[in-house]
């Protein structure tokens, strides 16, 4: 199949949605990493969570959990993206 | 048995299974031997991945990094895993996408310039190399204190095992490698780790304990006591602003080192690509967070057994005369009261490698002599693992960008594979020879390694797959102001051991140090290529066509 020129409707909507997916879950990366552990590590401290401060769990262990949620969730949407993505385009074909 | 023959015992057995996997897996083909054939399952991707790159710093290093740290050790626990999301939102998936072998493949088709190949190309053997000696020294670190042999032969025995599965196999032999070892890393990471904690704290889920038990107040305490820092509180070692830049670089770095980024090129679909960064942070992140805790807890053990005790009594613990005559734990009873002093400050009678702390961590906590063993080839394989993937990285740099993209575009399917053969088996040599005689700065090479993955090839990547209208000129203009800038200042930073001045020309950029100065390359780099890209001509209509390409969905043909 030749290569298209540029992105359809179709594909222009997809990269639109893929955008904002990825600026949402870097908006989380950015807050708990750089505000959660740096920025307010100062008031933070002042929490306890179970025998450790709150901003100590965060830079020591919370955070790396959220990094792993954010690459989990954005493979899950995506999933359900590309998924979405091949429906509308059997449904443009036959309709 | 001894120690020392079962460590032999099951460091041979390791390496008879890695030798048997790169014969297995041997290949014929470049795309075998550049990328595994494309067809490298998710989770052993993932498993790939993690082994490639946890180092020997991350095995032996981090903990004890993390413990003389305290809080601010969060630099390298996030810095080192932060990075993974960059790398699977941002770059990964379109990566996989373009399709080709290496990054200076998509710097160098993507900017339509054998020009930015070429810096990509350098850039990616120069970043390479500064790593691969780090883990040569790990091996002969390994070789020589477990099994007494000269730190020489331990090097050239770790590279006729590397060498012969990726001659041999390839990137194909590599990752499959990298899969198996991964599983003897964690293996061997994790068992001390559960017994230190059970010992400790009665809960052997180190990673629970960790904040479930006061095992980390308690030694606040005692550190306040003994007149350090407190453990848990924030910037007592380094400012927040240098926290702020230190992590920022080890993230972008992260996603901007070549070895890393070629991983995610193995597998078969662009939804693999994604699993796989999956796969890899849960790998990776199951050694991360229990670093911390091992850095607690053998810190905590470890001052708990010296400090304070007559100088006698430590003198005839088994372990501490052992890591005495390595050098890495030293203490003498200046003040003559028979008591170990162990302080922050001038009265301070002890000196602690943070090397020792996941090392002696199975004799600290008394464990069985197979503990030791599995802790050695741990090490050996995570050594080992990352050095096979910057082999391959170099060599495609070599053989793929430079001779083949640039110098001989007719080359056969046979003589590329030859050529990438020499030049692997002429990395091999290089490697060797930084192994057995590190340069003297190799610790500060390391953060150089970083800051030019940072400020050069991760903005070029994202630029080329975000911003449409980058082009040529600014790309080319963004990566040499950042590398020139971050090269200049890290030189200056750390001119002391780098050019030998006396003292450094400059202390700092602004309060930033050398760790974190990568990204300040990072921001002009951004800033050069964007102004620099609007004021020339907009790409040619054909790499607009790649652009959207690259970026359009993966129709999937067996949907899965």
């Amino acid at each position: 199949m030749e290569q298209q020129k540029t992105l359809d409707e179709r594909q222009r909507w997809y990269w639109r949605k893929n955008i904002r997916f990825i600026l949402g879950l870097l908006a989380v990366w950015a807050i708990v990493a750089y505000g959660g552990a740096i920025l307010f590590a100062e008031p933070l401290s002042n929490i306890q969570f179970f025998g450790v401060s709150l901003a100590f769990w965060i830079a020591q262990q919370g955070s790396i959990l959220v990094f792993f949620s954010l690459i989990l969730i954005y493979a899950i949407r995506m999933d359900r993206l590309d998924k979405e993505y091949a429906r509308l385009l059997k449904n443009d074909k036959e309709g | 048995m001894s120690v020392e023959a079962i460590t032999i015992t099951l460091v041979v057995i390791t390496f008879i299974i890695y030798t048997a996997i790169g014969w297995w897996s041997r290949v014929r083909d470049t795309s075998s031997f550049y990328v595994a054939g494309q067809n490298v399952p998710t989770v052993a991707n993932g498993a790939a991945i993690a082994a490639d790159w946890m180092s020997a710093a991350s095995f032996i290093s981090m903990a004890g990094l993390v413990a003389f740290l305290g809080y601010d050790g969060t630099i390298y626990l996030m810095g080192w895993t932060g990075g993974y999301v960059l790398l699977a939102l941002l770059l990964a998936p379109y990566l996989r996408k373009f399709g080709k072998f290496t990054v200076p493949d998509f710097i160098g088709d993507r900017f339509y310039s054998n020009g930015a190949r070429a810096v990509a190309a350098i850039a990616t053997i120069f970043i390479s190399l500064t790593y691969i000696s780090g883990q040569m020294r790990g091996v002969g670190i390994v070789f020589s204190r477990y099994l007494q042999v000269d730190i020489v032969v331990g090097v050239l025995i770790g590279m006729t095992i590397v060498g012969f599965f990726a001659l041999l196999g390839g990137m194909k032999g590599v990752t499959w490698t990298q899969a198996v070892q991964y599983f003897v890393v964690i293996i061997a990471f994790l068992i001390p780790a559960f017994a230190i904690s059970a010992q400790l704290t009665g809960n052997p889920v180190a990673q629970m304990s960790f904040i479930t038990n006061d095992i980390v107040a308690r030694l606040g305490e005692i550190q306040i006591d003994l007149g350090m820092t407190e453990y848990m509180a924030p910037f007592t070692n380094l400012s927040m602003l240098n926290v702020f830049m230190m992590t920022l670089a080890l993230m972008a770095g992260t996603a901007g080192l070549p070895h890393v980024i070629v991983r995610f090129y193995t597998v078969k679909s662009v939804r693999a690509a994604r699993w796989s960064a999956v796969w890899a942070i849960i790998f990776i992140g199951l050694l991360y967070l229990t670093a911390p805790a091992v850095g607690a807890f053998a810190k905590y053990n470890l001052i708990d057994t010296i400090a304070d005790k007559p100088v006698e009594e430590v003198e005839n613990i088994d372990w501490v005369s052992k890591w005495q005559t390595t050098g890495l734990l030293k203490f003498n009873d200046e003040n003559g009261d028979g008591v170990v002093n162990y302080t922050a400050g001038d009265d301070n009678e002890v000196m602690i490698d943070g090397d020792i702390i996941v090392l002696s961590t199975p004799e600290v906590a008394n464990l069985a002599p197979f503990i030791i063993a599995l802790v050695a080839a741990g090490g050996l394989a995570a050594a080992l693992s990352t050095a096979s993937g910057l082999l391959i990285t170099m060599t495609s740099a070599v053989s793929h960008d430079i001779y083949y993209r640039i110098f001989n575009k007719t080359a056969s399917e046979a003589q590329r594979l030859r050529v990438g053969r020499i030049t692997l088996f002429i990395a091999l040599l290089v490697a060797a020879y930084v192994g057995i005689s590190p340069p003297g700065f190799a610790g500060e090479v390391v953060a150089l390694a970083f800051g030019l993955g940072a400020a050069s090839l991760f903005p070029v990547i994202l630029l080329g797959i975000f911003d449409k209208r980058m082009n040529k000129e600014g790309a080319i203009a963004g990566i040499l102001t950042g590398l020139s800038f971050t090269l200049i200042m890290i030189g200056a930073i750390l001119s002391e051991s780098i050019i030998g001045t006396d003292g450094p020309i400059l202390e700092s950029f602004f309060g930033i140090n050398a760790q974190g100065v990568g990204v300040i390359g990072m921001i002009l780099n951004f800033i050069v290529s964007f102004i620099v890209s609007r004021m020339t001509e907009e790409p040619p209509q054909d790499i607009q066509e790649l652009i959207e390409n690259v970026r359009a969905p993966e129709i999937d043909e067996d949907s899965n």
